[in-house]
């Protein structure tokens, strides 16, 4: 280990950490434990007093019908983008990690995305779904003879197309991961394993796809948070959390109550609870990715 | 049929299914390009147009005036390139003080650096915007800038990349008499471009897509960002939306971090592969 490669320097470790801890603390730890503090407070209107609520925020928060329907379209939104992102990124760095020309090539075509921000995505998706001049309503009117896609009246539909713009966003993203991830599986392993006769899809379900877990579990992590947080921009583009309340996502919601409608007390209780999730999620995370390797039996 | 041609085939179908998978990907940015090279009747014409156009240059100057687009890429481009160098510096510093030195409260003080990926801007957005109007700085640089700067992914790959440096090397430059300072700026950072690259492009791209905050912190026309333009560009419809021109403005912002990505790719590729090998 590199530890103590320098005895006698006892200051120099502290000021070299010195920025990043400070920045921590002033802009990230202190505003956490001040967004805490609020959620038990309300403030009148023009913020002039705060009062001491206790749990009503929260109690509020919970028995709210909106909010309710916020958490299970997060939940849906976000299983999309998980899952549908995940598998079909894995199945094509899976196709890439072949010994084929041009993999280079092949390698920034299929991962530039990557650069496109939530709100080029939401932009352009919007105008290829645009309600009965875009492309893809053409196309479906004449593929179902006559049929009228129009995602900003139809609540189901709008979930499902900005899911689906948020997922292909960040289809580069999670090439790059899977491809890396899966150039360190030893070719001896799978090698054995077909001398031993197991097919290819066995091979990849007892030999990849286990050695993969870390590199899995940290996606899984980054990808909940793109979905959570990172797709605002996409939402407010889009549909601004419409039609109805079909696609406000938690993060839709928090804005709309803490800057639209100026209720701090009410948004950092939505904040603290966001928090509780994520923070459960990165511990498992991380002792996930600590293991090194799950395999499955 | 022989082993040869058998693999020749499988190499065909791989190549045709990726092609495939190529142009499928890039399609919305294809279309998004064609859109904004049309007329306003031509983007409006039923069925849709997919051969572009002669108005690019005209739609590109109509975003460009729309929404002050000049001022708007020189406040993205300083914001991101600011925030990406300095995360870059203080995860260097951090990384070398974490692998290479034993201090008391080392183990908490990373921890607490751990803390930040638990704590993005959502869940504590209310009270440091309350701060940034404290600091009085709404509406300025500061704002859109300094609650960036720590970074536990620049942290994580600079350590997980000194920690494979042979330990010979920091011993052998101070038995030399070289300061741990020196060893840093000369030896360590330099061997490190690959890593420093691989975050610059991260980085630069998590800063250039920022919406939501710049969104809070700034109000005025003269302190937005691109990301904002095209929300504006959107808004100023007057009965239907203007797609070519919105299409010319979300085709020039995306091309910055685009071209950051396509210059550094090696460098990005690698520090990924780097990372993901424990």
């Amino acid at each position: 280990m590199h530890e103590d490669r320098f005895p006698g320097h006892k200051f120099l470790p502290y000021i070299l950490i010195a920025p990043s801890i400070a920045v921590i603390f002033i802009f990230l730890v202190g505003p956490f434990g001040q967004s805490i503090r609020e959620s038990f407070f309300v403030s009148t209107p023009f913020g002039t007093k705060t009062i001491f609520v206790g749990f009503r925020n929260y109690i509020r928060l919970f028995s709210s019908p909106e909010y309710q329907s916020s958490v299970i379209t997060t939940l849906k939104f976000s299983a999309f983008v998980i899952f549908v992102g995940l598998s079909i990124s894995l199945g094509i760095a899976q196709l890439l990690n072949q010994k084929i020309k041009g993999v280079g090539f092949y390698q920034i075509a299929l991962i530039w995305t990557y650069a496109l921000s939530p709100t080029v995505a939401g932009v352009i998706w919007a105008s290829m779904f645009a309600p009965a001049t875009g492309l893809v309503p053409y196309i479906v009117s004449r593929l179902s003879g006559g049929y009228t896609l129009n995602w900003m009246t139809n609540g189901r539909v709008a979930l499902f197309v900005v899911a689906a713009a948020a997922t292909w966003k960040m289809l580069g993203y999670n090439i790059i991961f899977f491809l890396a991830g899966l150039q360190n599986v030893p070719g001896e392993f799978l090698e054995a394993a077909q001398i031993d006769g197991a097919t290819p899809w066995k091979a990849f379900w007892r030999i990849t796809f286990p050695m993969l877990s870390p590199t899995t579990s940290f996606l899984l992590f980054v990808n909940m948070l793109y979905a959570f947080f990172q797709v605002f921009g996409l939402i407010d583009i889009m549909t601004r959390g419409g039609p109805g309340n079909a696609t406000e996502l938690l993060v839709y919601k928090l804005y709309r109550d803490g800057f639209i409608h100026l209720n701090t007390g009410f948004a950092s209780a939505q904040s603290l609870v966001i928090f509780i999730v994520i923070s459960t999620v990165a511990i498992v995370q991380l002792r996930i990715a600590t293991r090194k390797a799950i395999y499955f039996r | 049929m022989s082993k040869m041609t058998r693999k020749k085939r499988h190499d065909i179908i791989i190549h045709g299914i990726l092609i495939l998978l190529v142009i499928i990907l890039a399609f919305p940015v294809v279309f998004a390009i064609i859109t904004s090279t049309l007329s306003f009747q031509e983007s409006y014409e039923y069925p849709p147009k997919l051969i572009p156009g002669n108005q690019f240059v005209k739609n590109i100057s109509d975003a460009w005036d729309r929404a002050n687009m000049g001022r708007l890429f020189f406040n993205s481009t300083l914001i991101s390139v600011v925030v990406a160098v300095v995360k870059t510096i203080l995860a260097l510093m951090a990384a070398f003080a974490y692998t290479h030195f034993k201090f008391p409260g080392r183990g908490l003080l990373f921890s607490v650096c751990m803390i930040t990926q638990m704590l993005p801007l959502p869940v504590r957005i209310v009270p440091t915007f309350q701060l940034m109007a404290t600091f009085g700085w709404i509406n300025s640089y500061y704002a859109l800038m300094v609650p960036f700067f720590a970074s536990t992914t620049g942290l994580l790959l600079f350590r997980q990349f000194f920690m494979t440096v042979p330990v010979d090397l920091p011993d052998a430059a101070r038995v030399d008499g070289a300061s741990p300072m020196r060893y840093f700026l000369q030896i360590l950072v330099p061997i490190s471009k690959t890593n420093i690259a691989a975050l610059f492009v991260i980085e630069f791209i998590f800063m250039w897509s920022q919406y939501l905050w710049p969104l809070i912190v700034t109000t005025t026309g003269e302190m937005r960002v691109v990301q904002i333009g095209i929300k504006m560009l959107l808004a100023s419809e007057q009965i239907a939306p203007e797609w070519n021109v919105i299409m010319a403005g979300t085709v020039i912002t995306m091309l910055p971090p685009l071209i950051v990505l396509l210059l550094l790719r090696k460098s990005f590729v690698q520090g990924i592969a780097m990372q993901t090998s424990k």
